[in-house]
């Protein structure tokens, strides 16, 4: 049984109830959105590396993921014996290295190879990192340590998250647009493009070639490093195969931007982070990973160079 | 009183198991047990107690002679994929009788292997009606999910006066889904609630939206039977959200790895479980001094001495395995599995015997307990019988 109310009171009466259903409506999606922007920059700062390297070397760097994994597991065990003040420089440094280490290690030497044995190689390393983190932790998950400020509960209008969330897109930003400026504006930036352009010819013109690459990992390295941080921040339990299912995600994102285009990569990123969340919202969790990896189907069939793609025709 | 006395004729036994210097014969017990992937912990918490077991007491008498007990430890990853290759393995080193595995799945994706060898397998913790139904060589010592799952249902109605339920399983994970199935059984037919399911796939950190779905729908409890691992993340992801409805879960959250995750946080976490601690004084503290010498065996539980449920119950299963080769007299897997249907043994998990339709144990109640997120330790909450 509904009671009416009074004529009188029905106009003051709807829009109450209009903007009680608005704010309703707003309370109970913004978490899903909140989580979408969040967890899209962190597979954002993944997608760089992806796209810079493919760039560069026309290589999918398939032991990325794992790169990212290793940097969660320095942070773990850093954590055991060191203050946050030098845990997280060290993580930023450690895991610079490793990247920089795998490329000199076990892709330099297949530089002039054919490109599918360069390919090969990274899913091997992809497969060493797995089973070396899967050696030292035991197979057992680690526990994220928990970074002060950005590891706090914090509320948004009507929804509850952790600071990381907020965090993290506008970092990604940041860190996106001075990116952008080393590579427009400094002489390595320079060097980079010219290597992405005609790797030959730069290397004819005197383009230092090895040290260009070393940088791309380098940077690619930095922010998967960064990622991880912001990534197991939220969801912080670290096993060997974390890196595998975010690796792949990202690496979604790099095509759906158009491998080798940053922009492209981030905002592709963001999207898929985005639509993720909402397809849990709707009640179809069980098709949300699915999801990911038909748009990468659809977007191959229809639009194989993404949305910013440059047209190239030897994709890999 | 009475479990004292079975403690102290158990410590005889082992005393007189540990007498004889030399034995020259060998029989062989494989354990089936992950050691890594998503029940990783759980698993490994599980073979601890058999490895205590077995350092309590090593030799076993079989037909007058005296045999060592070697343990053959496999690692079925937690995956159904590995699992029968971890599995064939055991078979072709000998074995006698295997005890595992820690999850369903892998037990089920393994049972194939055991029945063409014809080598028996006890069951520790295994709760899927599916790995002993229809076959006469799995068996198990523990209760089952249709059980479990209407006395979580019970317990969330009685408690918490709950009429409806949000419950989230794990996509393909026999266990997981068996387990929210049942709980959705009892809960929507028997106490006439209303029921939310979701799942979520492999190798998924985010739960946040999964959350938020709950408590937009008003669910009264979540009920999440799901491993170790991704338990880590539900409530680090509740906590973060300020989640106060209460989170229920079966046996396999029973472990530290859930107590430390809700240590400082604040929820209300509810488990059922097959032991608690405490129930065995002797065994408790025995099993916490050999854990607490050994750095391998800390690190395998966990970081510290809890003694979880899966390890005393992985300390019976070996018992019950001694007396089935004990009964069989002779190390034959056909014979031993001949034996098995009639071994009754008197653990510190309560008495184990066998029903004769498909080898699962007669058990009839389930211990509650809550995560006391300030101690960090398990409360007592009660005992829930069969209704």
């Amino acid at each position: 049984m509904v009671l009416q109310p009074p004529n009188f009171l029905s106009a003051q009466a709807r829009t109450f109830d209009e903007r009680k259903v608005s704010m309703d409506f707003i309370s109970k999606n913004l978490p899903y959105l909140l989580a979408g922007i969040s967890v899209g920059g962190q597979y954002a700062l993944i997608a760089i590396g992806y796209t810079m390297v493919y760039g560069i070397l026309r290589l999918i760097n398939f032991a990325h993921g794992d790169i990212f994994m290793v940097a969660a597991l320095v942070m773990v065990y850093a954590s055991a014996s060191f203050p946050l003040y030098v845990t997280i420089p060290l993580v930023l440094v450690s895991t610079v290295l490793i990247g920089f280490v795998v490329e000199r290690v076990a892709y330099k030497p297949l530089r002039d190879a054919p490109r599918m044995s360069i390919m090969i190689s990274a899913i091997g390393v992809s497969y060493l990192l797995q089973n070396l983190a899967l050696y030292v932790t035991g197979g057992l998950a680690q526990i994220y340590p928990a970074i002060p400020l950005i590891s706090n509960s914090v509320s948004i209008g009507p929804a509850t998250t952790k600071v990381v969330t907020i965090v993290t897109p506008v970092l990604t930003v940041l860190l996106v647009i001075l990116l952008m400026w080393l590579i427009n504006h400094t002489k390595i930036g320079m060097a980079m493009r010219a290597v992405a352009n005609d790797f030959e010819t730069s290397r004819l013109m005197g383009v230092k070639i090895n040290s260009v690459i070393s940088m791309t990992f380098i940077i690619g390295s930095f922010l998967a490093a960064v990622g991880s941080m912001l990534y197991f921040t939220n969801y912080a339990s670290v096993v060997p195969t974390s890196g595998a299912m975010p690796g792949l995600k990202a690496f979604v994102a790099a095509v759906f931007g158009g491998i080798g285009s940053i922009p492209g990569a981030v905002i592709g990123a963001f999207i898929i982070g985005i639509c993720e969340n909402i397809i849990k919202g709707l009640g179809w969790t069980t098709f949300s990973d699915a999801f990911t990896f038909a748009l990468l189907i659809v977007i191959l069939i229809v639009k194989p160079t993404g949305l910013f793609g440059e047209r190239a025709t030897d994709k890999v | 009183m009475k479990k004292s006395a079975a403690a102290a004729v158990c410590a005889v036994l082992a005393l007189a198991c540990v007498m004889p210097v030399s034995a020259a014969e060998t029989v062989k017990i494989g354990v089936y047990e992950p050691a890594s992937g998503d029940n990783g912990a759980g698993g490994k918490q599980e073979t601890l107690g058999i490895q205590y077991a077995n350092s309590v007491c090593p030799t076993v008498e079989i037909g007058g002679t005296e045999y060592d007990v070697e343990l053959a430890i496999v690692d079925n990853e937690s995956s159904n994929e590995k699992g029968p290759t971890a599995a064939s393995q055991l078979v072709s080193e000998g074995v006698s009788v295997v005890l595992g595995s820690y999850g369903s799945g892998v037990s089920i994706a393994a049972s194939d292997i055991f029945e063409q060898a014809g080598v028996p397998a006890i069951g520790v913790t295994c709760t899927n009606p599916q790995v002993t139904e229809g076959n006469t060589h799995y068996f198990r010592i523990c209760f089952l999910d249709p059980f479990q799952g209407t006395v979580l249902a019970n317990f969330a109605a009685d408690n918490f006066e709950a009429k409806k339920a949000y419950v989230l399983t794990k996509l393909g994970d026999d266990y997981s889904v068996g387990l929210g199935h049942y709980f959705q059984e009892a809960f929507e037919n028997e106490l006439g609630g209303e029921v939310v399911a979701e799942t979520f796939p492999e190798g998924n950190a985010d739960f946040t939206s999964y959350l938020t779905t709950a408590v937009n729908e008003g669910a009264d409890v979540i009920f999440a039977p799901t491993s170790t691992e991704a338990a880590q993340l539900i409530i680090d992801a509740a906590a973060a959200q300020g989640i106060d409805i209460p989170i229920l879960a079966g046996d396999t959250w029973d472990s530290n790895v859930i107590l430390n995750a809700a240590k400082g946080k604040d929820l209300a976490i509810y488990v059922t479980t097959f032991y608690q601690e405490g129930g065995n004084e002797e065994f408790d503290t025995n099993i916490k001094e050999w854990i607490s010498g050994d750095s391998t065996n800390l690190a395998n539980n966990g970081g510290d001495d809890t003694v979880a449920a899966v390890t005393a119950m992985g300390y019976d299963a070996y018992f019950v395995a001694l007396e089935a080769l004990k009964a069989a007299g002779s190390t034959d897997p056909a014979a031993v599995n001949e034996a098995i249907w009639d071994v009754t043994y008197s653990g510190v998990t309560g008495d184990i015997s066998f029903d004769s339709e498909n080898g699962d144990a007669a058990r009839d109640s389930a211990y509650v307990k809550t995560a006391n997120t300030e101690t960090g330790a398990w409360d007592f909450v009660g005992v829930q019988q069969k209704k």
